[in-house]
């Protein structure tokens, strides 16, 4: 039948996609919450002829998700294909409301994809290199998968807790202007926390700011504000795969459980398009190259010896107005009038960047003493990779 | 919608059946007032004649109808209840609570009891066509559930049409399955009825066939007329897909035919060959066909389309659009509604 295999489509199309990472002989890690599992046994069940476990197993999942839209679909599928013979995916809704239906299509397409292509045990998104100890929790964002990835801050290393269905902006990701119904790429942190009396229903159960445009968007020119994470109105349990206006919305449950464990102001929130994964060895290797470099340039420039400094930036370095000849220029005249120098640098944390722009963000305390002058402050610093070396491209106050 | 009518054809065939001799012409007389509109006297007389049977159960029957007509639903509710608990061989009762728990939106419970008709009787044709109406009902409920549409102003055009159905049906043939009970077989048809109940159609536990469905009410004339010869096109059309003939079956599609979604022409008639040719048999019948012609060469078709194949069978409304090409019907288009 038709319909079986239009549905079916929807199943296989996902088997077929499988990512590299999940081919590997690695066990699947999964929260195992969420509409998914279920969602996943109705297509199987549908595709095995089962029909009436297929109905049963749907209103199953009604019940546990009274707002489903998609549950609700299919279930109006299971029970027409009881009195006429059916040839597409929500067939009998087509007529009244065909964008809906395409919707909830994709919808299904991105529920069931990420769940047969979950990350495998042993991979991390390159992108959390280095959390810092009072960051407790990180979140990553797949825009192409229509996921949210939580990971725990595990001495160091970054432990896999859930994974959520998200919806983006309209026109996709990559946003760059005001109004362009785009959702950010990006490094980003949780500001602040507005709870569900402060706003209308459209937000669901609350609603995260994050800190959308940051210094890099700035200064590539990217405008726009507002990004926020939030929830869905009472009435929906969840939103097209891209529906908003730029924000990245959860169904309202899982909202409340992602918040939980956000810490204003710190919580890392990373946007990508589609996260890379770095096995656990290589993301090691990544990291320690890194934190080994930023270690020698801490020790070169304690040597004042700009010449051993200057091999840290790259040519196209450019802060506080000052180009790279600038800047050793700079150095130079300061550190002539010095008899020592130690630096040091705690509480440091790295996120790559997920977008094209391949750079990380380096934070940390710096504790500059010097011979005539100390201070302590918070630096930021974009590093790139430059010929097979890890090199300062910015520098400034965080 | 079926529902309604089916019912009504019950209530033909227990008046037709309680034509007995003694009692019967009384509960005949009853059904005619009811019929009549005259419900109150209706449900007085049968009260009379159920004190003096009150296990009849062509009486408990009508009784059960008159209170349907009365709006009387609970009382009615009641009565066909007991009717399947006394005679749980009958689909009649089973198939009238469905009707009643539709109505009221009770669609689980209306499908529960077809349920018990078509175990009581696995041929019984109406219970299947009136549960094939049921899933299409919570299909819709559920339809608006997902997409956040409200279908209920539609549903309620249809059932303004059904009443009109309920008075054209009585002019129809009981097709009911012969009922186990001695009392209802023993039916003989009322002889001012014999014109209507034709013997084929009576027969027990044999689904109509294509052969036999007639396309009645287009005013179909033999030649010349536009829309007489785009329902022969049609009928051919139906017998092809039922001969699984998907070679003269795809000849009838114009060059032109809007595939649905836009599918390419080619996997559009890939999908319809495997559909067509699929194993076991499939009877494709037209039924309630009419043709709108507009023109000499344009004709809309609407019709209720019964499908049956070894592992599917169900009936929906189709509307097809046909254009004239060299003297030859041809579809442009093609849908199904409900």
């Amino acid at each position: 039948m038709a319909w079986r295999r239009a549905l079916a489509a929807v199943g296989f199309c996902l088997l077929a996609s499988a990512a590299p990472v999940s081919q590997l002989e690695a066990q699947p890690r999964y929260s195992d919450s969420g509409p998914e599992p279920l969602l996943s046994r109705v297509f199987e069940q549908i595709e095995e002829n089962h029909w009436e476990a297929a109905l049963q197993q749907t209103d199953a999942l009604i019940r546990s998700y009274p707002n489903f839209r998609l549950a609700h679909l299919v279930r109006g599928d299971l029970l027409l294909a009881h009195s006429k013979p059916l040839t597409a995916f929500g067939e009998g809704g087509v007529g009244a409301a065909r964008d809906k239906v395409a919707d909830l299509r994709a919808e299904a397409i991105a529920r069931l994809h990420a769940y047969k292509n979950r990350p495998m045990e042993g991979y991390l998104p390159r992108y959390l290199l280095q959390m810092r100890d009072d960051q407790k929790y990180a979140i990553v964002v797949d825009t192409e998968k229509s996921r949210l990835y939580l990971y725990q801050n595990d001495g160091g290393t970054p432990r896999f807790v859930a994974d959520y269905y998200v919806t983006h902006g309209k026109l996709g990701a990559d946003k760059t202007r005001e109004g362009d119904q785009r959702t950010p790429v990006g490094i980003y942190h949780v500001t602040a926390s507005l709870p569900r009396q402060k706003l209308s229903d459209f937000y669901g159960s609350g609603a995260f700011p994050i800190s959308y445009p940051n210094d890099w968007d700035r200064r590539m020119g990217r405008n726009g504000h507002g990004i926020w994470l939030h929830g869905t109105p009472s009435d929906t349990f969840s939103r097209p795969p891209q529906a908003s206006d730029g924000c990245v919305v959860l169904a309202n449950e899982d909202l409340d459980a992602l918040g939980r464990n956000l810490q204003i102001g710190l919580t890392p929130v990373i946007i990508s398009n589609s996260i890379e994964w770095l096995s656990l060895d290589d993301w090691q290797a990544e990291r320690k190259s890194l934190l080994a470099m930023i270690q020698e340039w801490r020790q070169d420039w304690e040597s004042r010896d700009v010449d051993r400094y200057a091999r840290h930036y790259s040519r196209k370095f450019q802060s506080d107005g000052l180009d790279y000849r600038g800047w050793m220029e700079h150095k130079r005249e300061v550190n002539a009038g010095k008899s020592w120098i130690r630096v040091g640098t705690g509480d440091i944390s790295m996120f790559r960047n997920p977008g094209k722009e391949e750079y990380v963000v380096v934070t940390f305390e710096q504790d500059y003493r010097s011979s005539n002058l100390s201070n302590v402050m918070k630096k930021r610093q974009y590093w790139i990779k430059e010929d097979g070396r890890w090199k300062i491209v910015s520098e400034g106050a965080a | 919608m079926t529902l309604f009518r089916h019912f009504a054809l019950c209530s033909v065939a227990i008046a037709l059946a309680a034509a007995g001799p003694a009692f019967g012409q009384s509960l005949q007389d009853i059904g005619k007032l009811m019929k009549q509109g005259q419900n109150t006297q209706a449900l007085e007389q049968v009260d009379q004649y159920l004190a003096g049977k009150p296990k009849d159960a062509q009486g408990r029957f009508l009784k059960g109808l008159i209170l349907t007509e009365l709006n009387r639903t609970n009382d009615a509710v009641a009565v066909f209840q007991k009717l399947t608990e006394d005679y749980p061989e009958l689909p009649e009762p089973y198939n009238n609570l469905a009707v009643i728990y539709a109505q009221q939106k009770q669609y689980e419970k209306a499908k529960q009891a077809l349920e018990m008709a078509i175990r009581t009787h696995p041929s019984y044709a109406t219970a299947h066509e009136n549960l094939g109406d049921i899933y299409a009902r919570m299909a819709s409920q559920a339809y608006d559930k997902a997409l956040q549409i409200d279908s209920s102003n539609t549903s309620a055009q249809t059932k303004l049409s059904m009443i009109r159905d309920l008075m054209s049906v009585n002019a129809r043939p009981a097709q009911v399955a012969a009922a186990t009970k001695p009392v209802v077989v023993a039916a003989a048809p009322a002889p001012a009825r014999s014109v209507e109940a034709k013997p084929a159609d009576t027969k027990p536990a044999e689904p109509p066939k294509p052969a036999e469905a007639k396309p009645a009410t287009a005013p179909v004339k033999a030649g010349g007329d536009p829309a007489a010869d785009a329902a022969k096109s049609i009928e051919a059309w139906a017998a092809a897909w039922s001969h699984k003939d998907a070679k003269t079956y795809l000849a009838h599609y114009a060059a032109d035919f809007k595939t649905p979604d836009g599918m390419p022409r080619a996997k559009w008639e890939a999908e319809r060959t495997l559909r067509v040719t699929k194993p076991g048999e499939i009877s494709v019948s037209v039924e309630e066909l009419r043709v709108s012609s507009e023109g000499a060469d344009k004709a809309t078709a609407h019709f209720r389309q019964r499908y049956k194949s070894a592992n599917l069978k169900g009936s929906g409304y189709k509307t097809l659009e046909l254009v004239r090409r060299d003297g030859q019907w041809l579809i442009v288009q093609e849908r199904m509604s409900n």
